[in-house]
């Protein structure tokens, strides 16, 4: 569904973010990349829907070449995949409605999004999506009277919106508590369960990974050193990844106690 | 070196011999320069004038007082056009302002080689001048009026709020903007949803400042022939009418005082 080719980043600066990443991924799987500060994971996935431009290499989304695109085709190619951002990224001054409604703006021309006139359907498919996250009430709220997991939920309403193919999570949950982290990492994977989606989700929390996703990816200085199951990850593969340090408390398998009540 | 060390005890100055020998010469010919100045300024000052100041003022004050109450039903349409005039010209030199914002803000500018600098130079030609010389010159060319006065405004604006929106442009939040893109926006859709409502604050803030500025800079455009208030000013000082002018002037003072608090009002409002 998604193919990496030799895909390299160089900075203007001269550091090399990427380093020749091959990666391929089925249709709807749930995939986490992990890596110490400054790996490359937020430019590779950057990279998957240009908004960083890659120095070579390739990226296919369901077999087309998404490398290269420019103008409406890129725009195109764009929708299909919904971006999640670490600080959410909304449109502050803006309510919680439009920032949903935003995730349609490459399939409403110019003049309908400038005076908010959104296809019924659009507006129908909000208020479900809303619904879904919990933060139907909230709907006329400003974004910024929200708290930090409410935010994410409207972010992750935002990018299911575009009604994409793949989800680029780019540390979900860094801002957030403990327990938010976890309901924010359960509603993501639920939803690309329900929808059948893939995903991409940078994290840094190497339990949370471990708990929510089937498949680990590791990056350190830009290239690949691991990819496997959760299970996989030993002492000696973090070591790989991270560098030397006491594993065993962080892969201890954590309860996932179900705490699905709390509204964040 | 401030610290000397004499017969074993270390003596510690805030400065060394050097350093307060330079600041007690500063000092020396400060002091002797502007006793020069003054010298200078003084034998160039007619004194018998300075000396009958009170008794003018005086003369000018007992003259100007009680106002002409009944001349200000030739005020209010002058008046009405000075307040025309300020909130005309703001909203054309913010029509302009805006796309020039846009242009010279370093994350919004179609090119940083051409139109960015030139986008500068606009900006700065037009904070360079003061109105009341615009005025001068529109007046020449448009012919007096009220319409020289919204033009000299407008021009006079346009630097002044372009400069403040494009600052705030450049530190809008990226993020939100990466966000928008990354739905597949057009350039336009970013535009509108991810930079407007950013500096929406900023422009309105930067709106209701530059009209209160603008009522005070055309209460004195007449006196240039540009229209409004400042032309009933201007005739009245030439007839040596005082008791007109200080009606005029407590007319002007009210209208400063109404748009003050319209402003921090609106400003307040919107913070």
């Amino acid at each position: 569904m998604l193919e990496l080719k030799q895909l390299t980043k160089t900075y203007k600066t001269g550091d090399q973010a990427l380093k020749a990443v091959d990666l391929t991924m089925p249709a709807g799987q749930v995939l986490a990349l992990i890596g110490p500060s400054g790996a490359g994971k937020s430019t590779l996935i950057r990279c998957v829907n240009q908004l960083v431009r890659p120095t070579s290499g390739q990226v296919f989304l369901a077999g087309d070449e998404v490398t290269g695109l420019k103008g409406n085709a890129l725009r195109r190619v764009r929708r299909r995949m919904g971006m999640i951002f670490q600080e959410y990224a909304l449109v502050e001054r803006l309510t919680v409605m439009e920032n949903v409604l935003s995730g349609r703006l490459g399939y409403v021309g110019f003049w309908r999004s400038l005076f908010r006139k959104f296809p019924q359907k659009d507006v129908d498919e909000a208020y479900r999506l809303l619904d879904r996250v919990g933060l139907l009430h909230m709907a006329d709220k400003r974004a910024d009277e929200l708290s930090g997991g409410q935010r994410q939920r409207v972010g992750i309403a935002r990018a299911l919106i575009q009604d994409p193919a793949l989800l680029l999570v780019d540390e979900p949950t860094a801002s957030l508590d403990p327990k938010t982290s976890r309901q924010i990492m359960r509603l993501i994977v639920e939803l690309c369960k329900e929808r059948g989606l893939a995903a991409i989700i940078n994290i840094h929390d190497v339990a949370l990974a471990q708990m929510f996703v089937e498949r680990v990816v590791g990056l350190k200085m830009g290239a690949m050193v691991f990819d496997g199951g959760p299970d996989d990850l030993v002492p000696d593969v973090l070591t790989e990844v991270y560098g030397e340090e006491d594993w065993e408390a962080t892969i201890e398998k954590v309860d996932d106690d179900d705490d699905a009540d709390g509204d964040a | 070196m401030p610290m000397i060390e004499k017969n074993g005890q270390k003596i510690w100055q805030v400065r060394d011999r050097k350093a307060q020998f330079i600041r007690w010469a500063m000092w020396f010919f400060g002091t002797v320069a502007f006793l020069m100045a003054w010298k200078v300024i003084s034998d160039g000052t007619e004194w018998y004038y300075v000396q009958t100041a009170p008794q003018a003022a005086n003369d000018i004050i007992t003259r100007a007082w009680p106002p002409k109450w009944g001349y200000i039903n030739k005020l209010w349409g002058p008046i009405w056009d000075t307040v025309n005039i300020a909130t005309i010209g703001t909203i054309v030199s913010l029509m302009l302002a805006v796309p020039i914002a846009f242009m010279a803000a370093r994350n919004t500018t179609p090119s940083m080689l051409f139109v960015r600098p030139l986008a500068l130079l606009v900006i700065v030609a037009s904070r360079s001048v003061n109105s009341l010389i615009w005025a001068l010159l529109l007046v020449s060319i448009v012919g007096p009026g009220v319409l020289a006065g919204v033009v000299a405004i407008s021009i006079r604006s346009i630097g002044f709020c372009a400069k403040l929106l494009y600052e705030a442009i450049e530190e809008i939040n990226e993020t939100q903007v990466e966000a928008i893109t990354a739905t597949g926006a057009r350039p336009w859709q970013v535009m509108v949803y991810g930079i407007v409502p950013q500096i929406m604050p900023s422009f309105a803030g930067i709106a209701v400042f530059r009209w209160d500025i603008n009522i005070r800079e055309s209460t004195v455009l007449g006196l240039v022939g540009a229209g409004g208030i400042g032309l009933q000013l201007n005739s009245s000082l030439n007839i040596l009418s005082w008791s007109q002018v200080s009606l005029i002037l407590m007319v002007i003072l009210f209208a400063v005082v109404i748009s003050e608090w319209v402003s921090a009002k609106v400003r307040g409002a919107i913070i």
